[in-house]
């Protein structure tokens, strides 16, 4: 098992050097002036001499070939920079854990209340198939993994916040901004949420949670459809199991076959699933914060991605790669320790 | 040449089966089958349903005005208008062409890029396949928004850009089920017959290989279709896809944007301008959905007789 963690880590640095080698190789696709414009604002380079531009395009190394700039900007990395975010005015690394918290509060809020109620249902749906219960579920299950992130989203900020004006859009409402920028607001996790529980204030949270509704419902009904179908289907193939046929035929009760025979042993496809949408929820969801207008690392990508910035966009990307990578290996081995069959090779 | 030979097997072979008649007999898929064949229809016959305005440019939604507030549906405007006077009807119809168009440009690349590229994985093996498959994990983990978005604003937007884009980062699921899926034929038996019997590479794989490998990215590319709509409707939405004015529903959706709230008094003045392409996307996408769906459940021989 060690071995097969310490392999699996080896590729990671492989992985997150190919990521960024593509999407610099992606950007090299721009001549060297075009990249000078993306580090220099452009009003200065227009009333530049053009000759300047030649000396400049030299200075930052930007006609050297790709690889050796890439090896600078590995270099960099090495020294624990990730370079500046014209986008967010920072360096990235201080970007990424600026946006984070928001994000880490969308994802665990979408995730868990929908992770406990896709697995009930799907069990359910399974056990009465085709009953009632089971055609209504799937119904609405289907629309769920039908409609497009940014149509729900407009739907729901449609009938909410412009017909009904509850569920505003943005993270928190202009009257806290006094509050959390304040000396006596200490902010623990950096989750509004949370802290306002943890400083006393539930005015805080409560502001927060509500700003949080839609976007969470948006992510939580499209990943509940999907792991609600995949626990469905994986339960509906563990009844037909030989095991389960003995273990009702030895007398075993209805209820304790299905959750203590079928359900363990449907759940393996759906720790995948689960595992890897709470990745994905992590690395930020672009469509649904910028619908939302929610600060999170989505926003953040999808901002920086439009604009070209790419000291930015590579520190997302590297990150990103880093949660996929990791998610993967906690999935893979979290399911060679459930599933005894299974041998990590 | 041979590999469009290869599929044009498949695809026979798919038509006299039963799984076109299973599919059309399931109440889900054939639901899907009928949205998708109404979809079709409003396609082919979109220059007699809305007549192009713009000669030699369809694509260009007519607009009255220049004004800045949507109309209400009306006689002159069956849908309704959005920002910029631009009328839904014709955008919606000739945003089916479109969309149809995207799904399956972008699919038939992304697919046969994946195809060639698993192939060569599984058919070859060993070091080949190594690198290769980790080629495909580096694309995989790539985030696929920020990364379309990025090689857009490389490219410049337009609806071309896009479909590069998401043929560029489209292609790993194909590559990676059929690596699998000829990995298992490889060993079969008939493999080695037709080895023994002195077939060259390129015969084994077109002639033996590939027809038989092929199906489960059918099913793939069906559920593709419409998530590739999707996701170039949302990248329209973010800006980055087709041209101001060009028929395409994300487009006709990000218009919408800034009237959602109504105007003062009446919050829900502009509903059709979300509604319209909204509901038009959402069939769209469950169509591919469902016909997916009722596809995978067909071929799975362990779902028979559960159904």
């Amino acid at each position: 098992m060690l071995s097969y963690i310490i392999r699996r880590l080896l590729l990671l640095p492989i992985v997150m050097v190919g990521v960024s080698l593509l999407i610099f190789a992606m950007v090299q696709m721009l001549g060297p002036y075009k990249r000078l414009a993306l580090y220099v604002d452009e009003n200065v380079l227009a009333h530049m001499q053009p000759g300047m531009w030649d000396e400049l395009v030299e200075l930052y190394g930007l006609d050297r070939p790709m690889f050796v700039q890439y090896w600078e900007w590995l270099k960099g990395v090495f020294r624990g920079t990730l370079g500046y975010s014209k986008t967010a005015q920072m360096p990235v690394l201080r970007a990424l854990g600026k946006y984070l918290p928001a994000t880490a509060e969308l994802a665990l809020l979408s995730i868990i209340p929908v992770v406990v109620l896709a697995i009930r249902l799907g069990v359910f749906s399974a056990v009465h198939q085709n009953g009632i219960g089971d055609q209504v579920t799937r119904v609405v299950a289907i629309t769920g993994w039908s409609i497009p992130t940014f149509v729900m989203g407009l739907t729901l900020l449609l009938v909410f916040y412009g017909m009904l004006g509850i569920f505003p859009p943005g993270r928190m409402s202009v009257w806290t901004i006094p509050i959390l920028r304040g000396r006596e607001f200490i902010h623990y996790t950096g989750m509004n949420t949370v802290d306002g529980l943890l400083n006393g204030n539930w005015r805080i949270t409560v502001d927060a949670l509500s700003h949080l509704v839609l976007p969470v419902i948006t992510l939580a009904y499209i990943s509940w459809a999907l792991i609600l179908r995949v626990m469905r289907s994986s339960m509906l193939e563990t009844l037909r199991q030989d095991y389960i046929t003995t273990a009702r035929a030895k007398g075993v009760k209805e209820r304790v076959v299905i959750k203590k025979h079928a359900k363990r042993n449907a759940m393996i496809p759906v720790v995948t699933l689960a595992g890897m949408t709470v990745a994905g929820l992590l690395g930020g969801v672009v469509i649904t914060e910028t619908i939302f207008n929610y600060p999170g690392l989505g926003r953040f990508a999808a901002n920086a991605a439009i604009q070209l910035d790419v000291s930015a966009v590579l520190g997302f990307a590297m990150f990103n790669a880093l949660l996929m990578v990791g998610a993967n290996l906690v999935v893979d081995v979290l399911y060679a320790l459930i599933d005894p069959r299974i041998r990590l090779e | 040449m041979k590999i469009v030979h290869a599929m044009l097997l498949a695809f026979k072979r798919f038509f006299q089966s039963r799984i076109l008649r299973k599919l059309l007999t399931t109440p889900t898929s054939a639901f899907g089958i009928f949205l998708l064949v109404a979809f079709a229809v409003i396609a082919i016959l979109a220059p007699v349903l809305c007549p192009p305005r713009y000669v030699g440019h369809p694509y260009m939604i007519p607009r009255d005005s220049f004004a800045y507030e949507p109309q209400a549906p009306s006689a002159e405007h069956p849908l309704g208008t959005t920002t910029g006077q631009y009328d839904l009807y014709y955008g919606i119809v000739w945003g089916t062409r479109t969309a149809f168009r995207v799904g399956f440009v972008v699919t038939f690349f992304a697919g046969i890029i994946g195809i060639v590229i698993g192939t060569i994985a599984a058919f070859y093996g060993r070091i080949v396949e190594e690198i290769i498959m980790r080629i495909v994990d580096i694309f995989m983990t790539m985030p696929f928004l920020v990364a379309a978005m990025v090689l857009v604003s490389i490219l410049g937007s337009g609806l071309d850009k896009v479909m590069i884009a998401l043929i560029a980062f489209g292609w790993m699921g194909y590559a990676r089920l059929i690596r699998g899926e000829i990995k298992g034929i490889k060993a079969l038996e008939y493999i080695t017959a037709a080895r023994a019997l002195g077939a060259g590479d390129l015969r084994l794989i077109l002639r033996h290989i590939l027809p038989n490998a092929i199906y489960p990215v059918f099913v793939m590319a069906t559920m593709q279709i419409g998530a590739m709509v999707l996701t170039a409707a949302a990248l329209s939405f973010l800006g980055l896809g087709a041209e101001p004015g060009y028929a395409d529903w994300g487009q006709l959706i990000s218009y919408a944007r800034n009237w959602m709230i109504g105007s003062a008094g009446n919050s829900s003045a502009y509903w059709y301008t979300v509604i319209f392409p909204g509901v038009t996307i959402v069939l769209f996408g469950l169509a591919w959905n469902l016909v997916g769906d009722g596809f995978r459940d067909i071929m799975d021989p362990r779902m028979q007789g559960s159904r």
